[in-house]
């Protein structure tokens, strides 16, 4: 089979744009999803307070 | 370092260097007078000094257990220092063949001094020897900390170093002796390019198996940053470099690839390699050493991941606009425009969400240097990706494609956001690693921050100059319809642009050299301070007593 530009050009206008959209609404919705800004804060907190150095053992 | 390994490490060290001996004897015996028979010749010396030196250390008594309360640090610090040779050397090349396009005669007739040869030195000695150092050294801390797990075992990281610099290693000496696929940024042949992927495969694991011991259940973004890295490195460099050598004893060989399809494959490579190696890792850096040093978290973490999809699923769309005019069909060129313009806006909303990272802190700014490289490293990051994305767009292209202004976009780039983030990264964490309350000299940091932003600052004015000149010159047309001016007449034109550049690269040059200068008397004055208060060289089990906690905010 040989792809044509009609057929990319098909493609890219019906797969990748749902593709495109869907892909950054989900990401969207994750980075804005309630449930996620406690350990996003938590995270972005916790690098900054390192003061016993060293790895957890458990 | 060999003392750190355990028993068995030990043993497996001996195998992979007794392998690795094998490999260079049976390259030199079948390359013979070929260039691969020299860097057969070459694996299998560097085999054996390894050989010996592990040899050495073999019976030193076994690490103790409690080295699994520290972090392993030791492949960090040996990445830095690694990391800072090359930055001297791969930019000494770069200002050399600054000065040589300025002079072009000063190549002593020797093949090996030619332009050709001496600029991929530069080009893989900079991004691959001081970026990737940097990256890989700056990674396994990070990681480290952010999953509060020790890195899983301490052969590993070794392994990923020495192996990543044998590679940097084989491409410069090849290229110097002609081995070249002359593809850009994928030059080494196909034997240094199977090394890489090995040594890259080991790394990516390496990383996973850290990650997988986190105690965080979170992911902190600067590894997805890291992650994302490393693995489309590994996918590019893969696809790029596929190709067929000519005999098991030659170190050419045919891209799998011809024509357009050749071209498209290699920018796909070449821009994904901007993105992913000079931006993606880069990124992970900042969103780790930028708010640690502030004291403050970044300014919107939700954006830092926003962005990370952002960056990641358009910067794959964009590699043809490095193809606009040419026998690329024409939708693939306006798709890659489009992507370009889209990734503006992921671009600048990490360059604005560090900015806004340092806002409230700008008192630390004006007073401390180190956060001043990554702050200035962010405006740049915005600068070139502001440009990157106007030079995408066709009709502007037309102009800037052939000349120095791409060659400006690329330093903005290159000196004013990958090395400066790269110093203020290595600033930060040299004291914090060899556990010192600050650099040897705040004022050398100093001078290298002023050097460093003035030859950056010189550096692309000259070429944005000379760029423009350039592409103007080649479209004026006289009253008869023909160009007004020879190509000699616009080489006349950027001589003293190519003067201006050189001076601008001497200044950011010595700047690298105060910095590695300072970096070494840190390191030396340490072990003196140890020495004085007999400390030993392992983070105490219990929380410190007596000892100020190191505060890297300060
Ligand atoms: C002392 C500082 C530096 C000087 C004087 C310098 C000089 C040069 C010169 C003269 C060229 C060749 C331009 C041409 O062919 O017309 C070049 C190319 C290049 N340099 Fe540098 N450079 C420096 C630092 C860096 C750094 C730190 C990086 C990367 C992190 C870098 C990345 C590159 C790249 C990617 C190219 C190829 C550009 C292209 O093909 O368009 N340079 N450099
Ligand atoms: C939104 C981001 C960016 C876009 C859209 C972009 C776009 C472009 C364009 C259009 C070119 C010229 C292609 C040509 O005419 O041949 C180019 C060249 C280049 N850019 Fe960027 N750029 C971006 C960011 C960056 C950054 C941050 C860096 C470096 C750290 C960088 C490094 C380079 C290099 C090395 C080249 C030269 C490639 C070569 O011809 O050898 N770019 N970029």
């Amino acid at each position: 089979m040989t792809i044509t530009h009609d057929l990319l050009v098909w493609f890219s206008k019906s797969f990748g744009l749902f593709y495109l959209m869907g892909l950054s609404l989900i990401v969207v919705i994750y980075a804005y999803w309630p449930a996620n800004q406690k350990p996003f804060n938590a995270a972005a907190q916790a690098i900054l307070h390192d003061d016993d150095d060293k790895p957890y053992r458990g | 370092m060999v003392a750190e390994l355990t028993k068995n490490e030990r043993q497996g060290a001996l195998v992979i260097l007794l392998a690795l001996a094998v490999t260079g004897l049976a390259m030199a015996a079948g390359g013979r007078g070929d260039p691969f028979g020299v860097h057969g010749a070459l694996v299998l010396v560097v085999s054996i000094a390894g050989i010996f030196a592990v040899i050495g250390g073999y019976y030193a008594p076994e690490p103790s257990p409690d080295r699994l309360d520290s972090y392993y640090d030791t492949p960090t610090k040996f990445g830095i220092i690694a990391a800072m040779v090359w930055a001297v050397v791969g930019m000494a090349v770069g200002d050399w063949v600054a000065w040589l396009l300025a002079y072009p005669e000063w190549t002593f007739d020797a093949a090996w001094a030619s332009f050709g040869r001496l600029r991929p030195v530069h080009t893989s000695g900079v991004i691959f020897g001081f970026g990737g150092n940097a990256l890989i050294a700056t990674s396994f801390y990070v990681m480290q900390r952010t999953s509060r797990a020790r890195l899983p075992d301490q052969l590993t990281p070794w392994f990923v170093l020495f192996g990543y610099n044998l590679f940097c290693v084989i491409a410069a000496t090849g290229y110097l002796m002609g081995v070249t696929q002359s593809k850009e940024y994928a030059e080494p042949e196909w034997y240094a390019d199977i090394w890489l992927v090995i040594v890259w495969v080991v790394y990516f694991v390496l990383y996973l198996r850290t990650l997988n011991r986190r105690k965080e259940p979170h992911i902190y973004v600067s590894n997805w940053y890291y992650l994302a890295f490393i693995l489309v490195v590994a996918m590019l460099h893969i696809v790029n470099n596929l190709a067929v050598p000519i005999s098991w004893g030659s170190a050419k060989s045919y891209s799998l690839f011809s024509g357009v399809q050749d071209a498209m494959t290699e920018w796909w490579y070449g821009h994904n390699a901007v993105a992913f190696f000079l931006t993606s890792g880069f990124l992970g850096m900042m969103y780790y050493y930028m708010p640690k040093r502030a004291g403050r978290p970044i300014y919107s973490y939700r954006m830092s991941i926003i962005s990370f999809w952002g960056i990641t699923f358009f910067y794959m769309w964009a590699g043809s606009h490095h193809l606009h005019y040419t026998a690329l069909p024409q939708w693939v060129q306006s798709l890659g425009m489009t992507f370009s313009v889209m990734l503006l806006v992921p671009s600048w909303v990490s360059a604005g969400n560090a900015l806004m990272t340092l806002n409230g802190a700008w008192h630390k700014v004006r007073d401390d240097a180190v956060l001043r490289f990554m702050m200035v490293a962010a405006v740049f990051y915005g600068l070139s990706t502001f440009e990157g994305s106007f030079m995408a767009i066709r009709p502007v292209n037309a102009l800037s494609h052939y000349t120095d202004w791409t060659v400006g976009h690329v330093h903005a780039g290159a000196l004013g956001w990958v090395a400066m983030i790269t110093f203020g990264a290595i600033y930060a964490s040299v004291p914090w690693l060899w556990k010192r309350n600050g650099m040897y000299s705040a004022k050398l940091v100093e001078a290298h921050f002023w050097l460093a932003l003035a030859g950056t600052i010189i550096y692309v004015f000259a070429m944005w100059n000379s760029g423009i000149i350039q592409g103007l010159m080649w479209r004026t047309y006289n009253e008869s319809g023909t160009l007004a001016y020879s190509f000699v007449d616009s080489l006349v034109a950027m001589h003293p642009y190519y003067i201006a550049r050189a001076v601008g690269g001497v200044f950011f040059l010595l700047g690298a050299i105060i910095g590695f200068y300072n970096i070494w008397m840190t390191i030396r004055t340490a072990s003196q301070d140890e020495t004085a208060h007999n400390t030993a060289d392992h983070p105490v089990t219990e929380p410190a007593v007596g000892v100020p906690a190191l505060q890297p905010g300060e």
